[in-house]
Parts: C-alpha cells; sequence; structure tokens
C-alpha cells in the first residue's frame, strides 16, 4: 500500500484551476520528483499535502487512512513534514533552539509541568538538547548551536531547515526546491545529504525541484506538471524523452 | 510605601502582558478589561455587606453578592480566575484573526468590559463606582505576587512551551510546519496572563481602595504598551525595570510641576510639565534604542558576572598581551 496517496486532487482558487485530477502515490521508502514549469501547481501540491490549503476536491490518504483536511500541526505529527521554497527559519532563536521547536511536538509534557521543571519535563528537555545536538553534528552544523539562525549563510540555513523537520521525526519528507540558489558543488553536497538522511531515517520523500541534474541524479520517479495537470509520470529517463514535457519546458516548434 | 505597591503590581502586570506582545508577538490592547474585571470581582468579593448596602444606593446588588464576604487572598484569586475565564471565552474569536485584526478586536474586548461596568448597575454600580474598599493590598502580597508572576512567566518563556511562543513570534507558517498547535499556545499565553492581569487588578483596587470604569479606559493599556516597548518587547527582564521606572518617575517627576526658583526667576508651577518630560525620555529611548532599553536581552547571573569580570580586566588589557 502507498504511505501517501492522492485521488482526483482538485484545487482552484476562484476561477484559477492551480490544480486538477492529481493522482500521486509514494510508496514506503520512495524517492519521488515534482517537476513542471514555473506556475504550474507544485507548491499548491505541497500546501495541500502538509494541510495548509485544503483542497476543492479529491482525498489525500496517509497509509489508506483519509487526511483530507487535517490542520498542519496534527499532520506533522502524524509524520508529514517539510520545508519551504523560501526559507521559513525562526530567525532571531538560536540554530539549537530552532530544532528545539521540532521536538517540541513529541513531547507529552503539559505546560504545568514545564512551568514547574517537574521530572518528566526535564527528562524530555534532556533527551531533546542531546538529540538536538546530535542531529546538528549530523547536519555540520554544531559549531553554530547557539548563533542566530537568521544570520548563519545560505547553505547552512537551507540545511537547518531541513534538520528541523527532521526533528519532528517524520516518516515522510517533502522538500520544497532545496537546492535553489546553491552553486554546482553545493548541490552535489546536497544529493550525497539526501540520500543519507533518507536511508538514516528510513524517510520517503517528495521534492519539488527545477534543477533538473538534482532530479535526475536522485529521484527514481518523476511527475511532471503543467498549469496544474499531469503531462507526464514515470521513470526519469523516460521523462526526459517525453515530447509533452520537452514542450512545457521548452516550448513547442511551431 | 503606595508607590512601591504601585511598583509591584505594574511589574505583575507588564510582565504578564509582555508575554502575549513581547514573546508570542501578538498585538493585545485589551488588558483594561482583564483588569477591570479582576478589579471588581475582588472588590464585591471584600467588600461587607453593609459597606454594599453603603454603595448600592440606585440600584440594589445582584443577589447573593450582597451577601457575601470573602478574605483578601480568595478574592483576588477569583478575580484571577474570572479574568482567565473571560480569556477563554474571548479567545477563541481572538486567535480567528492576527495582526491588526487581532489588535482590533482586543481593543473592542477592552471598550466592551468598560461600557458593560458603566451600565451594569446592579453589579458595578455603574459610573459610580464602589467606594471604602479595606486597604487590604500591602507590601507583602503585592510583591508576593510579582514574585510569582515573575517566576511562572520566566520559567515558562525558558520552556519548551516558550520556545513554541517565539517560534510563533517569528514565523507562525514554520511554527505549523514544526508541529505546533499554535491556536493552543496562544490561547495558554492569552489566558494565562489574563489571570495575572485580574490578580493585580484585584490589588490595585485594594491600594487605591476606590474604583470606578473610568480608571480602566484604553489609557491604562497604552501605559503598559509603553512600559513594554521601552523595556524591549520579549524582555521580561526589560518589563520589569520599565514598570519600576516608569511609576517611580511618574512620581518623581512631579517636583517639576512645583514652583521653583532658578537663577532668581521664580516660575510657577506648569501643571501637566512631567507628562512632557516624561514623553521626552520615551522618544529618546525611540530613537536611540530601537528596540527598546533591553531589546530581548535576559538578566542572568552568568552575564552579570560576565560584565563584572569585563570591568575588572578592561583597565589592564596590554598586561596579559606579549
Amino acid at each position: 500500500m502507498a504511505l501517501l496517496q492522492t485521488e482526483h486532487l482538485d484545487m482552484r482558487f476562484g476561477g484559477l484551476a492551480a490544480l486538477s485530477n492529481l493522482n500521486l502515490s509514494v510508496p514506503e521508502g520512495g524517492l519521488y520528483g515534482l517537476i513542471g514549469p514555473n506556475g504550474a501547481g507544485k507548491t499548491t501540491v505541497f500546501n495541500l499535502v502538509s494541510g495548509f490549503l485544503k483542497p476543492t476536491g479529491g482525498r489525500i490518504l496517509w497509509n489508506g487512512r483519509d487526511i483530507t483536511g487535517e490542520p498542519p500541526h496534527r499532520l506533522t505529527e502524524l509524520g508529514i513534514a517539510r520545508t519551504f521554497q523560501n526559507m521559513r527559519l525562526f530567525g532571531e532563536l538560536s540554530v539549537l533552539d530552532n530544532i528545539l521547536v521540532g521536538f517540541h511536538c513529541r513531547g507529552r509534557a503539559t505546560w504545568g509541568e514545564a512551568v514547574l521543571r517537574l521530572p518528566r519535563y526535564r527528562r524530555e528537555e534532556r533527551t531533546c538538547r542531546s538529540r538536538g545536538l546530535a542531529l546538528l553534528t549530523e547536519v555540520g552544523l554544531a559549531d553554530a548551536a547557539d548563533h542566530p539562525a537568521g544570520k548563519l549563510p545560505y547553505g547552512h540555513q537551507r540545511r537547518l531547515e531541513i534538520a528541523r523537520a527532521l526533528a519532528t521525526g517524520p516518516r515522510f519528507l517533502l522538500l520544497d526546491e532545496p537546492a535553489a540558489g546553491l552553486n554546482p558543488q553545493e548541490t552535489q553536497d546536497l544529493i550525497f545529504f539526501i540520500r543519507g538522511i533518507k536511508e538514516r531515517y528510513d524517510l520517503s520523500i517528495l521534492i519539488i525541484e527545477h534543477n533538473l541534474r538534482l532530479v535526475m541524479g536522485l529521484c527514481r520517479h518523476l511527475t511532471v506538471l503543467d498549469h496544474g495537470l499531469t503531462i507526464a509520470a514515470g521513470d526519469p529517463v523516460d521523462i526526459q524523452k517525453n515530447p509533452a514535457v520537452i514542450r512545457a519546458y521548452l516550448g513547442s516548434e511551431q | 510605601m503606595r508607590l512601591l505597591n504601585n511598583v509591584a503590581i505594574f511589574i505583575t502586570l507588564a510582565v504578564a502582558y509582555n508575554l502575549v506582545n513581547g514573546v508570542c508577538g501578538q498585538l493585545h490592547l485589551g488588558p483594561n478589561a482583564f483588569i477591570t474585571l479582576g478589579a471588581y470581582t475582588a472588590a464585591l468579593l471584600t467588600m461587607t455587606p453593609a459597606e454594599k448596602t453603603l454603595n448600592f444606593i440606585i440600584t440594589p446588588l445582584y443577589w447573593p453578592l450582597g451577601q457575601i464576604a470573602l478574605p483578601f487572598p480568595l478574592a483576588l484569586l477569583a478575580g484571577g480566575l474570572v479574568a482567565a475565564a473571560f480569556g477563554l471565552v474571548t479567545g477563541f474569536p481572538v486567535f480567528r484573526v492576527r495582526g491588526d485584526y487581532l489588535a482590533i478586536v482586543t481593543l473592542g474586548f477592552g471598550e466592551v468590559v468598560r461600557v458593560l461596568a458603566n451600565n451594569f448597575q446592579g453589579l458595578t454600580n455603574g459610573p459610580l463606582g464602589l467606594k471604602g474598599l479595606y486597604p487590604y493590598t500591602n507590601l507583602w502580597w503585592s510583591w508576593g505576587v510579582a514574585v510569582v508572576a515573575v517566576a511562572v512567566v520566566v520559567s515558562l518563556v525558558n520552556s519548551s512551551y516558550g520556545r513554541a511562543m517565539q517560534a510563533i513570534r517569528e514565523d507562525e507558517t514554520a511554527a505549523k510546519a514544526s508541529g505546533i498547535n499554535t491556536f493552543r499556545h496562544l490561547l495558554l499565553a492569552y489566558i494565562l496572563s489574563a489571570f495575572f492581569f485580574g490578580v493585580g487588578g484585584g490589588l490595585l483596587a485594594h491600594l487605591i481602595t476606590t474604583i470606578s470604569p473610568s480608571l480602566f479606559t484604553f489609557f491604562l493599556t497604552f501605559n503598559l504598551l509603553i512600559i513594554i516597548v521601552v523595556g524591549g518587547l520579549g524582555s521580561t527582564t526589560g518589563a520589569v525595570l520599565a514598570a519600576a521606572f516608569f511609576t517611580l518617575a511618574g512620581e518623581w517627576l512631579r517636583v517639576v510641576e512645583e514652583p521653583a526658583a532658578i537663577f532668581g526667576f521664580t516660575i510657577p508651577g506648569i501643571p501637566g510639565m512631567r507628562m512632557v518630560i516624561l514623553s521626552l525620555g520615551l522618544l529618546l529611548v525611540i530613537i536611540f534604542c530601537r528596540l527598546g532599553l533591553l531589546g530581548r536581552r535576559e538578566f542572568t547571573w552568568e552575564g552579570l558576572s560576565r560584565l563584572l569580570r569585563r570591568g575588572w580586566s578592561a583597565p589592564a588589557p596590554g598586561s596579559g598581551a606579549k
């Protein structure tokens, strides 16, 4: 059974059909890509799957269970984490605190326990801190743990955002243009990084990306959107030869 | 004495206000509503039945409030709980909106409560207010409450819940994506601050012993807003210092309103002069420290020791270097 599946997903904003009849099925352990020209509806798919938008039609299934219309924080608790196209870090909080915010949704201590610093809260806070530091070491940001997140270099901010998503304990990770603004070397590092976390955290991943080098090097399955319609889906090699995809990206020969 | 009590009450109010405005970053403009509720609840509960009949000459007080009289601590607690209950009820509509809209909704609730207090004669005695409250508020009570309020707020802000609240302030969308139930966290901050507003209102009522709706206008909210902005939005230390400074400065500056002789000229007292000086001070703070006096910094013992060490070692920077 697919881990995440969309059935006839529709999203219209007034008269604009941002997405029509999307049928996407990501199996457990899949590394899927979502590509398409600007305005094709890729980010709309992410906003629907992560609960920031409610679809105007169709269903979203998580392990076969209908999760359409659940609020974002509930979906994060279920195990769907995401990053944003234009990074959204908590700029004035420290790098470590950004990670700890991600852990917060797994905490069981109530606010009363937190205020009174009762044992359960203290235990949770201790484990979160050590796990947070371990996570930072893994993504290579341990030295910057106490720096304000907004002051980090751009590439590090990108990695921190992924680390924060990992802190929420996801099974399914949505990456919205993780390579935007990275140079070829950094893109290569990112490919290794994404493969690494996928293995270690046993993740299924869906990536939106313009950078075809990254998508071709990483994904085993691509879905191509154009004007909200699915114009092709399948193996990256086949997609590259698909005339509809070439037309969408390069325009048709008259 | 009265001044020190005032300082403590304003510290309580400012620290609670800072929790919603500074830490969560929501512009809440209705603390006067909660202070009113706390003040009236506590006052109605401590007054003896005899005093109540003296006060309510136009419309009698609703039964059974006319008969009961509670000890001061219980009345304070009740004031806080009534304010918190009002927070729970208003929190649902308030946190459906954000930003300017949230400010307007909370401002509206502040006015609603004041107008109700003016017209609900059977409960509040209308514009006449309540007179002759016993001055229960002493330094023990006011400072005791202030210490509890500061301790609770500091502990909360430094916990994972406080971190989540700051995350909401920084970027609410990202906070939601990180699994934070933003509504519940905002409601928690809002209700907790409402509780302390209520208790602070009860203390205030039993300090000045006479309350009327005109005491709890938007002006009170505005003063609190000035205090937390000058102290540095988000800094509890700043809120405490600014609350103390403001209450004290307001009194000390009365000197400038008295007739004085400078260089042989006799200047008659100018009423309102202290307000002019206070606002000049405010202007300077806003011009020279955009984030308030403390920004988002907090007092820590490590910070203090670092400052002291730097102070001592500063005169000898060359001696250590080769």
